[in-house]
């Protein structure tokens, strides 16, 4: 919290010395790029204006008139990388789309920077084409999570609309929705830089905090943070409802059972058309091997078949030996 | 009684009794283990404490696994295990026929016990077999499971460790079986304690 507010004092105080007549220099991307860029995006002119420093790691700043200038990080969170920007979703918007046309000034008006950002909800609520991804309840859980209590959270900190792709429901391998997803929560929860812009809580050893799970690496591997943390969803592809951590999922039978919780979570929609054809949980049996969850009931049947057998055998021998010992 | 015949000697008996009961912990928390859940029917032991008893006792099992495996070829016990008889099919079916109908008809043991003969041939066989085959398989897969990152994450499409985890289980489950018989073989000396008797006190006490 304290840190970004440091880095927006220094920003302000830049601006503040640097006040009418400052020119920034970024550095050109690559030609063949650009050709591709501006076959996708009609706007790709425009976006440079802002890239220019924007897209940029660093910048140049000039004063013209003092004949002075410096290189500057850019603040990561105002980075926008061109590659990922127009392959992802928002791949043909103008920067102007959502942002203020007052931007174009710089520097920028702190009434400008002030104004209120877009959310998902904004642009995808109540729109028939996104019916399906169900925006609404996405910010109904996300308003009951904990990380709407975190000042400063918002959608954009775990989905940068500048790179955002089509993930969840696109992905094949269940691994590769694991590695993302996970990487997604430990983009903070792990990185305590990035943490502490956002909370002054102490900082948290995801490892250390899981020890009493058993298989630690292969239970981060094979599942995601919100199998245990969020509260199961219906009607929503991934779950948003963070739970606080004393109600996260500790019972191990939880996952680890016929009716696994993992059914509606993490193979949630393709569990239903794979689910009928003998094996239980067949499509964790496919992917993986989860202990209690994955059954097969045919080779139940065959073993208690197996069992009843011998324990039969064994029945009529004892018969025949208790009529032999009679007789004698 | 007489003292027969010293076939067991001291180590084997510690050694058995070690087995048997790890043998049991083992498929009582393996049991709760595969069928875990709320008001599931084999379950007896919760989740949590099944995978470390269950993690434990395949610790103690391999220890024990080993001291047989080094006692039995150190002390020539394994003489036992090897078969000399050329007539190997025949005599298990001679040994089964036994068990089937012989037995009934009041007919003598066809392969009485020798010090350098303990097993019938029924015996023999699956003795080899659980010992040298199935604890093995059981040992190794276990340990796989218990390190599931040496594992390939794909063998011909399908997850390692599912199909490491059906070769343990279906083990597990075979040498259970095996020991359902072998404890109701065990009744059948002349007297059904007559045999335990052995393997408490290390003489053979038939007559035969
Ligand atoms: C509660 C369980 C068990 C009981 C009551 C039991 C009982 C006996 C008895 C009475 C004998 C001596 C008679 C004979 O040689 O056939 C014996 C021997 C033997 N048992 Fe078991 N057993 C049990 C479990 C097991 C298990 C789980 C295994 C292996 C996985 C096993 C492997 C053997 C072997 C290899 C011998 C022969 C040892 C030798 O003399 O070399 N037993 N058992």
């Amino acid at each position: 919290m304290k840190t970004l507010k440091n880095r927006g004092l220094i920003v302000l105080i830049l601006l503040a010395v640097y006040p009418f007549n400052s020119q920034l220099l970024g550095i050109a991307p690559d030609d063949s790029l650009v050709v591709k860029w501006k076959d996708i995006n009609v706007f790709y002119d425009d976006n440079e204006r802002c890239l220019i420093c924007h897209g940029e790691e660093y910048y140049t700043l000039s004063d013209t008139v003092a004949g002075v200038s410096q290189i500057r990080n850019m603040f990561q969170d105002y980075f926008v990388n061109r590659e990922d920007y127009y392959d992802g979703v928002h791949k043909s918007f103008s920067c102007t789309d959502c942002h203020s046309s007052d931007f174009i000034r710089f520097p920028h008006d702190v009434a400008t920077r002030l104004e209120p950002r877009y959310a998902c909800i904004d642009c995808h609520g109540y729109d028939e084409n996104y019916a399906h991804l169900n925006f609404e309840e996405i910010e109904v859980e996300y308003n009951n999570s904990t990380h709407a209590s975190v000042e400063n959270f918002s959608c954009w900190k775990c989905h940068d609309p500048h790179s955002y792709k089509l993930f969840a429901s696109e992905v094949a391998d269940v691994g590769e929705l694991v590695l993302y997803d996970n990487n997604m929560c430990l983009a903070c929860h792990a990185n305590f830089t990035e943490f502490r812009l956002l909370t002054d809580r102490e900082e948290i050893n995801v490892v250390s905090k899981h020890e009493w799970l058993p298989n630690q690496v292969l239970h981060f591997e094979s599942v995601r943070c919100i199998e245990c943390h969020t509260q199961i969803s219906d009607s929503i592809l991934v779950a948003h409802m963070v739970l606080p951590k004393d109600q996260a999922v500790k019972n191990c039978t939880e996952c680890h059972s016929a009716n696994s919780r993992l059914m509606s979570t993490l193979y949630k929609f393709e569990s239903k058309e794979k689910r009928g054809n003998g094996f239980f949980n067949s499509i964790i049996l496919n992917r993986s091997y989860v202990i209690g969850a994955s059954r097969n009931i045919y080779l139940g049947y065959l073993s208690l078949l197996i069992f009843l057998g011998v324990l039969s055998v064994i029945g009529i021998h004892i018969f025949f030996r208790v009529i032999k010992a009679k007789r004698k | 009684m007489s003292k027969g015949l010293y076939l067991y000697p001291k180590w084997i008996r510690l050694w058995h009794i070690t087995n048997a009961v790890l043998f049991l912990i083992l498929i009582v928390t393996g049991i709760s283990l595969q069928f875990s859940g709320q008001d599931e029917p084999f379950v007896l032991v919760s989740f949590k404490t099944a995978v470390s008893w269950h993690n434990g006792a395949a610790f103690f099992l391999t220890l024990s696994y080993v001291v047989f495996v080094i006692g039995n070829s150190v002390t020539g016990n394994i003489r036992h295990y090897r078969n000399n008889s050329s007539t190997y099919i025949q005599d298990l079916l001679k040994q089964f026929n036994y068990y089937r109908r012989d037995m009934f008809r009041g007919e003598p043991h066809p392969f009485p016990v020798t010090e350098e003969s303990k097993f019938n041939p029924l015996q023999r066989f699956s003795y080899v077999l659980a010992m040298y085959a199935g604890m093995p398989l059981l040992i190794i897969s276990g340990i796989l499971l218990f390190y599931p990152g040496m594992l390939p994450r794909n063998i011909f499409g399908v997850s390692g460790l599912l199909i490491t985890d059906l070769v343990h289980i279906a083990t597990g489950f075979l040498l259970s079986i095996f020991m359902v018989i072998h404890i109701y073989t065990c009744t059948l000396g002349s007297k059904p304690t007559t045999l335990f008797k052995s393997m408490v006190d290390g003489y053979h006490h038939d007559d035969h």
